[in-house]
């Protein structure tokens, strides 16, 4: 086996900032940094380890990439300047879009709820996206969820900070059709580029 | 003053009747007192938050915020980019630096752009509120309108994330940013340097989809503010707001804690110093109320 392995390429030339994981040292301050640490199997500094070790399935198939909240602690905080959390955005995107992700993973599911609901109309639609999560998993968990959920909502309408309206439609771009057009051309590059299939 | 003009990306979460609707009405009171004018930029879009890599992957997110720089380079020339939503400047200055640092990705972002007719030339300046605030105005400038001040409320300042990392306010720490406790000090509010989860993440958009992880993270967050004696937070992030606000009774009910704590924003403390009414600071959009606020504005 040469020092550089296939799935170490594969990192570098197909995910985000790829290139910069052979540059961990693996001091473990990310692991120590991140809020949800404690909830997840492994962290940045074990994914880039394993990444080195050739551990495709392991790495595309596990939930940790998911676990990021975009709080860029690991990233501010990394001795060799590693961009950590776009990193992990790379990796979570690639494994998402190469079907080797989790699958039901709750914030893959939400993720990609977002990404839909926000190029549908060009702005995110905030009533549609909560109601599209709660009733993800059916109708019964869905009113369960949106029942139990319902003092919060209340206090949003009467605090006018949510619009029972938007299910028709809500806030949208004058020029949709141009801004769906950049989306599918963007859309269209990268997946050439990242060998993605549509 | 002279006037300043802005150009003005409010964000999706700032939109009438939306989850942070009363920081767009806070907002335009604190800019008329400051002689601040925000024009929108021309049918704005969404810059895909922090949650937008996962299907929107590298360049569908670049290129839609290209389309609002290329929207106003073109109809409001030589304005500065202001977003109040940390993750709207977050999203949109990572972008401008992606774009800055490869002229590869900035010819396929404006191949993108040119599918509705767009250009790109490059060079958008993209700013929070807060940092136009400190140095455009500083804190002295800041001072010039005040007409009442915030006596006597104890303020935990919560900083959170994403208006702090990974850019951050020039001059200010990653781990202890002073910025928000100077501001609640320009205005005569009390500053908790004591309070410890500042920098400490809400969850984010996570609060939705891992919902009780989340929910330690601001049950600490809460806690903390009440362990420094705090009567109010004040935040920049409309999403640190909301989360730390509207779990505080799901909190209550699943741990038996009694948090009632008001989560502000800093333009709703400005515009009641600078002699706004209740209203004009957005206070009626409150889940929880701020009522010693609401005192002060009825003085």
């Amino acid at each position: 086996m040469s020092y550089q392995n296939n799935f170490l390429k594969e990192v570098e030339e197909r995910v985000e900032e790829g290139h910069m994981v052979k540059m961990c040292m693996q001091c473990g301050v990310c692991a120590g940094s991140c809020p949800f640490g404690p909830d997840w199997e492994h962290s940045p500094q074990k994914i880039f380890m394993m990444i080195r070790a050739g551990k495709r399935e392991e790495v595309l198939g596990s939930d940790s990439m998911f676990m990021c909240t975009s709080c860029y602690n690991c990233i501010v905080r990394c001795p060799r300047e590693l961009p950590i959390t776009h990193i992990m955005h790379g990796l979570a995107n690639y494994a998402h879009r190469i079907g080797m992700a989790p699958k039901g993973q709750p914030t893959r599911v939400f993720a990609t709820m977002f990404w839909n609901n926000l190029t549908k109309k060009g702005r995110v639609n905030e009533l549609t996206l909560t109601l599209g999560l709660y009733f993800k998993d059916g109708l019964v968990s869905g009113i369960k969820t949106a029942f139990g959920m319902q003092s919060i909502g209340l206090g949003m309408l009467l605090a006018k900070r949510l619009n029972p309206m938007e299910i028709f439609g809500g806030h949208g771009l004058k020029d949709l059709k141009g801004f769906h057009a950049i989306v599918a051309k963007a859309k269209e590059i990268e997946d050439r580029k990242k060998g993605f299939t549509a | 003053m002279a006037k300043k003009e802005y150009a003005f990306y409010p964000g999706c979460s700032s939109q009438l009747k939306a989850s942070a609707s009363n920081y767009l009405v806070s907002t335009k009171a604190m800019c008329k007192a400051l002689d601040v004018k925000l024009t929108e930029i021309p049918d704005w879009n969404c810059c895909g938050a922090s949650i937008g890599y996962c299907e929107g992957g590298e360049l569908p997110r670049h290129a839609i915020n290209a389309r609002n720089f290329a929207q106003a380079e073109t109809h409001l020339p030589g304005q500065d980019i202001v977003a109040t939503c940390a993750a709207c400047w977050l999203g949109a200055r990572e972008s401008k630096e992606r774009l800055d640092g490869s002229a590869q990705l900035m010819k396929e972002t404006n191949e993108a752009l040119a599918a509705a007719g767009l250009h790109y030339s490059g060079g958008a300046n993209v700013r929070h509120m807060v940092e136009v605030l400190i140095e455009d105005f500083g804190y002295d400038g800041l001072k010039q309108p005040m007409k009442k001040s915030l006596e006597g409320i104890k303020f935990a300042g919560y900083v959170g994330c994403q208006t702090n990392r990974p850019f951050g306010i020039v001059g200010e720490s990653f781990e202890n940013p002073l910025y928000l406790d100077k501001m609640v000090e320009t205005f005569g509010g009390e500053a908790l340097t004591t309070y410890d989860q500042k920098v400490t993440c809400c969850g984010g958009a996570l609060a939705f989809s891992e919902p009780d992880k989340s929910q330690k993270q601001i049950r600490d967050i809460v806690e903390s503010a009440y362990d420094a004696g705090a009567e109010m937070i004040v935040t920049p992030c409309p999403l640190c707001q909301a989360n730390v606000e509207v779990y505080q009774s799901e909190i209550n009910k699943k741990q038996g804690t009694k948090f009632n704590m008001p989560v502000l924003y800093y333009s709703q403390l400005m515009t009641i110093a600078y002699g706004g009414t209740a209203k004009d600071a957005g206070l009626d959009g409150q889940l929880i109320r701020a009522e010693k606020l609401e005192k002060i504005a009825g003085k």
